[in-house]
């Protein structure tokens, strides 16, 4: 294993960490919610929908999350390098969706709020789809 | 005043999100590539997140409502079963195949990438497989229990 130096942003990662961090808790304290992002949009998605005014609060936050960003600090954030080509994207969007629902969570809700709560059952989680992510980022660069 | 919080966490969220490096694919999948020249950045992001996440959920769980007097929706399922562990895999598969996970995902499409929108749309598509592949198996489990 070699370390990229050159990509390397500990200080940036640190900081944009800790405002996931922030905004995980302000959630769940103000609100008693836990911010996972999957089920914030899956549930929208129900054939029953009940309580979708907050998920769409929520997401339209999100939307306006860069415009907002790169008013307040311009040039702050670097473009995306988006490399994979389109089937790729659709295939992967695929896996994504369907594996946050059928495992419960993603990143956000196994990854920070789960491993947070010392949830053994999001330590799993967030162990298998690292390791998968390990793998498949394995199998395209190094074997293909 | 929920509805502004929603709002405000979703901004801050989406801000932590573009903040990390988390919405440029390249980064991600620089992180997930331990066999070439690693990028271990995404350790500091889930480092940071879970050290404030520890202080916040120690009082969360202390609680029975939220400040705003709403109920502690705290996840109360501890099983660890093969849904858990098969759907983290099949995420993390296509996690590692375009370096978006779903936060990025819809932050970057906000950002007017069409891959970003494109990718978000095929996900929409995944959760409403899932649904139905969910009604399917709960109508064959339930035709199974009808003698």
């Amino acid at each position: 294993m070699t370390i990229a130096w050159t990509e390397f942003t500990p200080w940036s990662a640190l900081a944009g960490g800790v405002l996931l961090g922030i905004a995980s808790v302000i959630f769940i304290l103000v609100n008693g919610r836990v911010l996972g992002i999957s089920g914030i949009l899956g549930g929208l998605l129900l054939p029953k929908r009940t309580d979708t005014s907050w998920r769409v609060f929520f997401l339209l936050g999100m939307v306006l999350a860069p415009a907002t960003l790169s008013l307040v600090a311009p040039g702050l954030v670097p473009a995306p390098r988006i490399e994979a080509g389109n089937a790729a994207i659709v295939v992967a969007g695929l896996l994504v969706g369907l594996g946050t629902r059928y495992g419960s969570g993603c990143t956000s809700g196994h990854g920070v709020c789960g491993l947070s709560r010392l949830s053994p059952r999001s330590l799993v989680a967030t162990l298998a789809f690292m390791a998968s992510g390990f793998a498949i980022v394995y199998v395209v660069r190094h074997l293909f | 005043m929920h509805r502004f919080i929603e709002f405000l966490v979703g901004l801050l969220f989406g801000w932590g999100l573009l903040i990390a490096g988390m919405t440029d694919p390249a980064k991600v999948i620089g992180f997930l590539d331990l066999a070439g020249a690693w990028d271990p950045s995404l350790a500091f992001v889930m480092g940071g997140g879970i050290l404030v996440g520890l202080f916040g959920f120690t009082i969360a769980k202390k609680r029975t409502t939220s400040f705003l007097g709403s109920a502690m929706r705290l996840p109360t399922s501890n099983d660890i079963d093969r849904r858990l562990v098969l759907g983290s895999l099949v995420f993390g598969a296509g996690w590692g195949l375009a370096g978006f996970c779903p936060g990025p995902g819809i932050v970057s499409m906000g950002a007017g990438e069409s891959k970003a929108a494109l990718f978000v749309a095929a996900m929409v598509g995944g959760m409403l497989l899932y649904e139905a592949l969910d009604r399917w198996s709960k109508a064959a489990a339930n035709a199974r229990a009808i003698p």
